[in-house]
């Protein structure tokens, strides 16, 4: 590994770095938001079934068409995109926020699932008794449902920032693959493959890549183990 | 100080239907089999479902048309609830820092509980038993207006059974509280309850008294086995030459082995429909202790189990239950309104403080 991490050159480096950045924003924005989609999910209201194909649209979707979406919308001449360069001098197109976002709405659907799955497991009838004890709607969601889904929650965000870290057709087809702009992992070890020479560079980021997936995985599945624990009374 | 409910509901298998008045404090059962609404009615109580019609008034105070988060009733649920994520503690503290200030303290309840061992430990260490008891204490401690217990004994077996009620007939006493029990064990309900709610079906059979409804030979309790009489009294004297404490019960006088405990102790005496034995001339030379004069109130023939039940009021005021052959009811020529003697012997009276 020591060999490894010698022979990584600057530009690979910043292609680390600025992936871990991209996936840490997409999950540090993308994670409350789920949590509210995953809680409003969670239980019957009018439009739920309009909530739910939503965010599960970029898991069906092709990502490139998910990058094409939001292009449209997020766009220096979409409706949301204008307003944001007007009143907040947030460009998203072909910037690193932009790659955030496009990350964000594609782990959004992962994340909202693995939330759900532990705000399911919660027993309704311990809910019922801190009612009976005096605990409010939101008392109970911050005492009781938030508690318990924590570690589901923690788990959701590590899944989402793995997944994060190989979002590939949707970060390049709406933040294109800029080096230290937008070039995150995946679309560097696919422009090195490009190059002729370059298989060196892509295997190397490749085993980057792997070890971050499996470190990613193993942290989920040990915070999941911890979800099914202790819930049963 | 009274509790009133009244409760009206549909679903798609039956309904439930029931009214009733209580004395506040005091312990109302409601005693019925699995499935006959006991769970409905608590609920509803609670403000966790919300029926058709539903009256519930403590001394006037319309508890349904409050909020069930602020209705303040305490809940003690069959399968405890304990916050897993809570120690203890913690659970103790849940509702009691959400209520306001009221007179059941801490301390108070730490103790009348037996849960101090116990404050730092995590709900999945407990026992059952002890896990009961943490739920009834952290019900005590949102400082309710009424406490609701729903078969609370039922997931245990009979050891902690045993360990458990003697804390909940301490409880009667302890605080002021009307408290609703809702229990399918007749020894429970008649070791807990000033009144009683017969449940079937979802239909109100009979409410009053528990010392009458379980002497009433036309109520299902008499014909069961475990069947008996409940006699409230309060004790006089102590004989401790004899070995025996005297017992005053109404204008009666009962006879039971000696117990420590203090004269003038209000106590609640339980006695067996098999142990009573009637006859129509005073015994002489006969072990039994007890000769009580009483009255034939009512008769129920048990065909099938060739025995007959006898309802009897007691000359001093209370109300007993005899079950005996269809033989000895024929030789005697039991009738109602027929005046005769009660024998009861002194090791069948089943004791315990109120």
């Amino acid at each position: 590994m020591g060999s490894l991490v010698n022979t990584i050159s600057p530009d690979e480096q910043e292609a680390i770095l600025l992936t871990l950045g991209v996936s840490l924003r997409a999950v540090g924005v993308g994670l409350p938001l789920a949590l509210l989609a995953a809680t409003l999910l969670s239980r019957a209201f009018p439009g739920r079934f309009v909530l739910h194909a939503f965010v599960h649209l970029p898991l069906m979707l092709p990502p490139v068409v998910t990058g094409w979406l939001l292009l449209l919308v997020f766009g220096v001449n979409g409706p949301v995109g204008a307003l944001l360069e007007r009143w907040l001098h947030l460009r998203l197109v072909f910037t690193e926020a932009g790659a955030a976002l496009a990350c964000g709405v594609m782990i959004f659907p992962i994340m909202v699932r693995s939330i759900r799955l532990s705000l399911d497991a919660i027993d309704q009838k311990l809910l019922q008794a801190a009612r009976t004890l005096g605990a409010g709607a939101f008392d109970r969601f911050l005492s009781i449902t938030l508690p318990l889904a924590a570690p589901g929650v923690l788990a959701a965000a590590v899944l989402g920032f793995t997944a994060s870290i190989g979002e590939f057709g949707a970060v390049i087809t709406f933040a294109a693959s800029i080096p230290g702009q937008t070039q995150t992992l995946p679309l560097a070890i696919y422009a090195a493959l490009e190059t002729p020479g370059g298989e060196a560079v892509a295997a190397r980021l490749s085993i980057v890549s792997i070890f971050l997936a499996v470190a990613g995985l193993g942290i989920a599945e040990l915070l999941a183990t911890r979800t099914n624990r202790g819930k049963t009374r | 100080m009274i509790l009133t409910v009244e409760i009206e509901h549909r679903y798609r298998t039956g309904g439930i239907s029931v009214a009733f008045q209580a004395p506040s404090p005091g312990v109302t059962a409601l005693f019925g089999p699995s499935g006959a609404g006991k769970t409905t009615v608590m609920n509803a109580i609670a403000g966790l479902l919300h029926p058709k019609h539903i009256r519930v008034e403590l001394n006037g105070l319309a508890l349904h048309k409050i909020p069930t988060a602020r209705r303040r009733i305490g809940y003690v649920f069959q399968e405890g609830r304990l916050f897993p994520h809570l120690n203890v503690l913690r659970n103790l503290q849940y509702g009691f820092t959400r209520a306001p200030h009221g007179p059941i303290g801490r301390d108070d309840v730490i103790s009348l509980l037996g849960l101090a061992p116990l404050l730092a430990r995590w709900p999945h260490t407990l026992s059952g038993g002890e896990r009961q008891r943490v739920a009834i204490g952290r019900a005590l401690l949102s400082q309710p207006r009424l406490l609701l217990m729903d078969e609370p004994l039922s997931a245990l077996d009979q050891a902690r059974r045993d360990e458990i009620l003697p804390y909940l007939a301490r409880l009667r006493t302890a605080f002021e509280l009307p408290i609703v029990y809702a229990s399918h064990a007749l020894d429970e309900v008649m070791r807990l309850a000033d009144t009683l709610v017969l449940l079937e079906a979802g239909r109100q059979r009979a409410t009053g008294k528990l010392t009458e409804l379980v002497a009433r030979v036309d109520l299902p309790l008499a014909a069961r086995p475990d069947a008996a009489g409940v006699l409230r009294g309060k004790i006089y004297t102590h004989a401790p030459d004899r070995g025996l404490t005297c017992i005053a019960c109404g204008a009666d006088i009962l006879w039971v082995p000696m117990v420590a405990a203090m004269e003038g102790t209000d106590v609640r005496l339980r006695v067996s429909a098999r142990e009573v034995i009637l006859a129509l001339y005073e015994p002489r030379a006969i072990s039994v202790t007890n000769v009580v004069g009483a009255s034939v109130c009512a008769l129920a023939a048990l065909e099938n189990e060739h025995a007959v039940l006898v309802e009897l009021d007691l000359d001093g005021g209370g109300q007993l239950l005899s079950r005996v052959t269809l033989d000895a009811a024929s030789r005697l020529d039991l009738r109602v309104g027929m005046k005769l003697l009660a024998l009861i012997k002194a090791v069948a009276v089943e004791l315990q403080p109120e």
